[in-house]
Parts: structure tokens; C-alpha cells; sequence
């Protein structure tokens, strides 16, 4: 292209420097062009976005004119009545993904900071693209798996246990009570803990990453522990981007649907205890929608929709209020 | 200034190639719509996509006419033939005969299947266990909490039951199986009438929920003390352990295409306006008492005539030349005095009709 473009220069022509005229407008045109075009893509997200909400609410209505406040706080969902309540798949959605975060996000900053930190060369990257893996895996492959080999394993050996060992702690024995069925909202939640996993450790390893060496060595010098450092100066200096990378999984959390859908066991109760069967809000929805018969039911689930969409909106609201309360008062 | 000669040109390519792109995007569009505008559309009911994807594709061979059937759920297939976006809708619950008239369609069953409860208890084979309708109401309404209680130990006297809690697995997702299900509860119990109902979703007393017939299916295998129910044709093709049932005549009758075919002739479809009938508790020694048809509806008054008149030479081919295919997949084809009165019914109601 280069030497192209000299050779036309050496070949400089009156009719040409003429052209130069009309060749600086096209540019300015293009130009222009490039910067509608990508206007016109950011719009398009707004659009885009404000279409869903007002179908969600426009098709919500219905359900929420009839039942007012009370869907939010009721647990029936009695689709032969047409009396429904949102109240189950809330509770259900919540407490899936609080399990899924409370494992996912210290295993996940765990293997992160052994992955930059401690970790020796060769083992790296096998470990790295494990990870990565394990986030490409789609999520129905998680259900099967789920519903095949884990809630099998979870109803002969972990449950049982859980239930012999805490039988007599007073919290506790309401929390692991119940037959062993295998499947129900605490497989649920360690399912999404496995999934959001790769979220919380591929995010985390890359700011973990972006760490100038020189503060980690000069806290070495300092003579800190390793600890001392992932906390002292890794985490502090990460803490945006670790913020991030946990918001992102707890969407994912929140919305998952299929393998959720497969190993949660589907009832609209609300249980003390974690080993029963539970349901969640996009569970509920997979789940009814093709068959829902009636215009009140149809317009019930998609105000759980719409219940979903602003949890998701609280969460992220949430996670930027931290960030710039922190950030204020760091005064960074 | 040098590089004036190149840059136009770099840009100018990828506009060649939109036009290209376009020029074949509008040559497909051209060349499908004509195509679609000659077939039929269907869209609704999950149960009986196979036989109808089978009906169309030999309907196809030998007629040249194509069927695009979708199977979106009854929900979508009711919500379509509203809209009159589709030639046909197809739902696994019939529609009340008010509702029909309401929105303008008349409907007719296809097909129809049965369905049975399966059990996972060790040392019971298939036909080992025999329940009734008011013993199964209670089992779902969970009320019956152990395999050996007396209400089933009284019905199976030769049967070594266990002293083990019974779970329950039910559908999660919306289905013309639970419909028919709580359906035939229903009929049986009052208590189940009053406190659960009927329809393709309900509120479940107690148990758990699992995705389609292969769900239920699994959750069933993987539990100890499971029952639950699915699809006839599920169940033989999977070898699941099935129970036999005691039908309206006090009969005990094993679940099969002779009993539900006995179920169908058994009821009294002349008098049921719409042909809003379930297959559930009929009469007849041989009836089985759980089972039901898929139905489709088609508008009285079709936007589109020569459609409609195909869709109902289609259906009039395969309750002709279907019943194999049907059988082949396990469905049930329907008895034939019951085709000859729905082909009456389409010449009285149907604008356009052959």
C-alpha cells in the first residue's frame, strides 16, 4: 500500500492536485458517515431498551391492575383459579443466586489470586483454560448434568448428612429439613455457583493481572505475607473491576433459566428449608409460558418478567452506588 | 495527498459486497414467498407435532401440498387462530363451546393418547400395582403419605408394599398431560374438584415439578418411593414400571391403544357440542379411564378460503391414511364413527369447505 501510494506521489499531475479538492470532501464525508452510523448504534440500544420495558409493562398490566400490591406479596399461583402471586419465584430467584454467590464469589477470588499470585508457570494456563471452558459450556448442558449425576450424588451423600448433622441445631435443622429429594433450591443454587464461577475467576484474574509489579514487589519488600498483599494491595487497587466481575455473575445468577429450570424441582411454595422444592421467576416462565391458556395468566408471567427485569436493575443500581460511594471516599 | 489514490477505493468494496448481499437477501425473499403462500400453516399443541410432521411430510409426497406446522403450545396455537395469523391452531384442551363461538372457530380431535402413573418402587415390575381413581386423588393431593397404606394395601393384597414415603413428581411446565390428569382427578374426587381443579397447570398440593414427560420420567427413576404420570407412548417406549387402573365399571385395565381406543368409542361424542369431550372415566369394561385427544381449530368464517379447504383435505387425507402413522408413533387414531361425524360437522359450519 506504501509503496503505492509513493509511486503516485512521484507522479504528481496538475489534474490531480485538482482532485485533491473533492478527495479531502469525500473524506469529511465518510467521516460524517462513520459518526451517524455509530450514533445511530448507540441510539438503537436506548430503543431498543425502552421497547422491552414498555411491552413488559404493556403486557403486565392486566395482571398487575387485578392484583395490585398483593402479586408481589402472595404465594399462590393457582393458574385453574387465575389467582396468582409472585411472592414464591421471588423468594426462589433470590435465595438461588445468595447460595450461588456465597460459594462462587471467595472460590472464584480464591483461584484468581492463586492464579496470579501463587501459582507456577505450567500450571497456569491449564488451569486458566479450564476455567475459561467451563464458562462456554451452555447452560442446558448444566441441567442434564445436573439432573443426572449431581442431584443423584446430592440425594445419596451430601443430603442425608446435612440432615443427620444439623437435625439438632436449632436455625439450622428448619434449613436442612426435609426428605432428600435431590433436587431443590439448594442444587439449584450450587449449579449457578459452578456457572457464575468462570465470570467471578476470568474477570478477576485479568485486573489481578493489571496490578503494577511494582507495588506488589515494594509491599514484598515491605515484608508482607502474600496474604498481606492480595489484601492490602491487590484487592484495593482491583476493586472496581472485582466489583464488575461479581455484578455480571450475579445477573447471570438471577436470570438463569435452564439449568435452574431442571434441578430446582418446580413448586411454588415457599420453604424453610433449603433441600425443598423451590422455583424461580425465569424457571416459571420457561416453564408455563407455551401452555398458559387465558389472558390474565400470560399477563402474569410477564409481570414476573418485569419483576425480574427491575431486581436486575436494583442489583446493577446498587453495584454503582457502591462503587461511587467507594470511590468518594478513597477519593480516587 | 498520497495516499489519495487508495482510500476511496478501500471503502468502496464493502459497499459492493451490501449490494451483493442485499440482491441475494431480496432473491430468497422472492423465492420463498411464493412457496409459503401455497401451504398450509398450523401452529399450537407440543403433543401431537410428531404425527402431524409425519402426516405432512407423506401428504407432501403424494399431493405436492406442504404443512407448516408450529409447535408453539396450546397457549400460542389458541392465541394464533384468534389472530387469524394461521390457517389452523391446534390445542391439547379442548375450548369450552362459549369459547368457540366467541372466537369463531369450530374444533375436532385428531388424535388421541393416553396416560398413566409410574412408580419407582423396588421389587414392583410393570402391572404389579393396581390404584383407583379416588387412591390416586389422594396420593396427589398428599394425603396418602406412605406406599403402605391400608387404601393401597387393600387394592393390592398380593403386592409386598413397603413402609416408604411416596414423592410426588408432577409436570412443571404447562401440558394437555396434566390437563387430562387432573382432569380425570377431578371426576374422581371432590376433594380434588374443590381444592385443586383442572387444567394444563394447577396449583400441586405437594411434590415436585419436572420439565416434559422425560423429566418426570427421570425424577421418578432417580426417587425411591416416586410416582408420577406421562404419556402412554412415553412409557412403553422407555419401559417404565406402569400401574394398572380400576376403571368406571370396577374394572382393572392395563394402559394401551385397545383400552384408550375403548375409552373413545365409549363416549358420546354426537352429544357433546364442539366435541368438548374428555377422555376421562368413561364407561365400558375395557375402557382406560386417563386419556384424551388433541384437537384443532379452524375459523368458521376463514380469511382465506382455499387455505382452510386445504388444511381440511389434509385432515381428511390422514383420518383416511393416517391411522398407521399414527399407530406407528403410538398415538390412537380416532374410531371412525367419530371421523364420519366430524366431517359432518365441517360441511354444516365451515365456509369453503370441500
Amino acid at each position: 500500500m506504501v509503496d503505492v501510494a509513493f509511486q503516485s506521489g512521484s507522479a504528481v499531475s496538475v489534474a490531480e492536485q485538482v482532485d485533491r479538492a473533492k478527495v479531502l470532501q469525500k473524506l469529511r464525508l465518510g467521516d460524517a458517515a462513520f459518526r451517524h452510523l455509530t450514533r445511530a448504534a448507540a441510539v438503537t440500544v436506548l430503543v431498543i431498551l425502552s421497547g422491552i420495558i414498555f411491552s413488559l409493562v404493556y403486557g403486565a398490566w392486566p395482571a398487575l391492575q387485578k392484583f395490585g400490591f398483593n402479586f408481589l406479596i402472595e404465594e399462590s399461583w393457582n393458574p385453574v383459579t387465575e389467582h396468582f402471586g409472585a411472592i414464591a419465584p421471588i423468594y426462589g430467584t433470590i435465595v438461588t443466586s445468595l447460595i450461588a454467590m456465597l460459594i462462587a464469589v471467595p472460590v472464584g477470588l480464591f483461584i484468581a489470586l492463586f492464579l496470579t499470585e501463587l501459582c507456577p508457570l505450567w500450571l497456569r494456563r491449564p488451569v486458566g483454560i479450564a476455567i475459561e471452558l467451563l464458562a462456554g459450556i451452555p447452560s442446558i448442558i448444566y441441567g442434564i448434568w445436573g439432573l443426572f449425576v449431581f442431584a443423584p450424588f446430592l440425594q445419596q451423600h451430601v443430603q442425608p448428612f446435612l440432615i443427620a448433622a444439623f437435625g439438632n441445631v436449632p436455625v439450622l435443622s428448619t434449613l436442612f429439613e426435609g426428605p432428600p429429594y435431590g433436587i431443590g433450591i439448594l442444587t439449584a443454587g450450587l449449579i449457578l455457583a459452578i456457572m457464575v464461577l468462570p465470570f467471578i475467576t476470568s474477570i478477576s484474574r485479568d485486573v489481578f493481572e493489571a496490578v503494577p509489579p511494582v507495588l506488589k514487589e515494594a509491599a514484598y519488600g515491605l515484608g508482607c505475607t502474600t496474604w498481606e498483599v492480595a489484601r492490602y494491595v491487590v484487592l484495593p487497587f482491583t476493586r472496581v473491576g472485582v466489583i464488575g466481575g461479581v455484578m455480571l455473575a450475579l445477573g447471570r445468577a438471577l436470570g438463569e433459566t435452564m439449568a435452574v429450570t431442571f434441578v430446582i424441582g418446580n413448586a411454588h411454595r415457599i420453604s424453610g428449608s433449603i433441600l425443598a422444592p423451590g422455583t424461580t421467576i425465569s424457571a416459571t416462565i420457561a416453564n408455563e409460558f407455551t401452555e398458559a391458556v387465558g389472558d390474565l395468566y400470560t399477563s402474569s408471567l410477564i409481570a414476573l418478567g418485569l419483576i425480574l427485569f427491575v431486581i436486575t436493575f436494583i442489583v446493577l443500581a446498587f453495584a454503582r452506588l457502591m462503587l461511587m460511594r467507594l470511590n468518594a471516599r478513597l477519593g480516587t | 495527498m498520497a495516499r489519495s489514490g487508495v482510500w476511496p477505493q478501500t471503502w468502496r468494496v464493502p459497499l459492493k459486497h451490501w449490494t451483493a448481499i442485499a440482491a441475494a437477501g431480496f432473491l430468497a425473499a422472492a423465492a420463498y414467498l411464493p412457496a409459503n403462500a401455497a401451504d398450509i400453516s398450523g401452529a399450537g399443541a407440543t403433543f401431537p407435532y410428531p404425527i402431524y410432521a409425519k402426516w405432512a411430510d407423506a401428504y407432501k409426497k403424494e399431493t405436492g401440498n406442504g404443512l407448516n406446522y408450529q409447535s408453539i403450545g396450546s397457549g400460542g396455537g389458541i392465541k394464533q387462530i384468534t389472530a387469524r395469523t394461521v390457517t389452523f391452531g391446534a390445542s391439547d384442551m379442548p375450548l369450552e363451546p362459549a369459547e368457540l363461538d366467541k372466537i369463531g372457530v369450530i374444533q375436532f380431535p385428531t388424535v388421541m393418547g393416553g396416560i398413566v402413573p409410574v412408580v419407582n418402587l423396588d421389587g414392583i415390575k410393570s402391572g404389579d400395582l393396581t390404584i383407583d381413581g379416588p387412591t390416586l386423588a389422594k396420593i396427589f393431593l398428599g394425603d396418602i403419605k406412605k406406599w403402605n397404606d391400608p387404601a393401597l394395601a387393600k387394592l393390592n393384597p398380593a403386592a409386598k408394599l413397603p413402609d416408604q414415603a411416596i414423592a410426588l413428581v408432577h409436570r412443571s411446565d404447562g401440558s394437555g398431560t396434566t390437563f387430562v390428569f387432573t382432569n380425570y382427578l377431578s371426576k374422581v374426587s371432590g376433594e380434588w374438584k374443590s381444592k385443586v381443579g383442572s387444567s394444563t397447570a394447577v396449583q400441586w398440593p405437594a411434590g415436585i415439578g419436572a420439565k416434559g414427560n422425560e423429566g418426570v420420567a427421570n425424577n421418578v427413576a432417580n426417587t425411591k418411593g416416586a410416582i408420577g404420570y406421562v404419556e402412554t407412548a412415553y412409557a412403553k417406549q422407555n419401559k417404565l414400571t406402569t400401574t394398572k387402573m380400576i376403571n368406571k365399571d370396577g374394572k382393572t385395565v392395563t394402559a394401551d391403544s385397545e383400552s384408550i381406543m375403548a375409552a373413545a368409542a365409549g363416549a358420546d361424542w354426537a352429544k357433546a357440542p364442539g366435541f368438548y369431550q374428555i377422555l376421562t372415566d368413561e364407561p365400558g369394561a375395557k375402557s382406560w379411564p386417563i386419556a384424551g385427544a388433541t384437537f384443532i381449530l379452524i375459523p368458521k368464517e376463514p380469511k382465506d378460503a382455499a387455505a382452510a379447504s386445504e388444511a381440511l383435505k389434509f385432515f381428511a387425507w390422514a383420518y383416511k391414511n393416517g391411522d398407521k402413522m399414527a399407530e406407528e408413533l403410538d398415538y390412537v387414531p380416532m374410531p371412525d364413527s367419530v371421523v364420519t361425524l366430524i366431517q359432518s360437522k365441517w360441511k354444516s359450519d365451515v365456509k369453503a369447505a370441500m
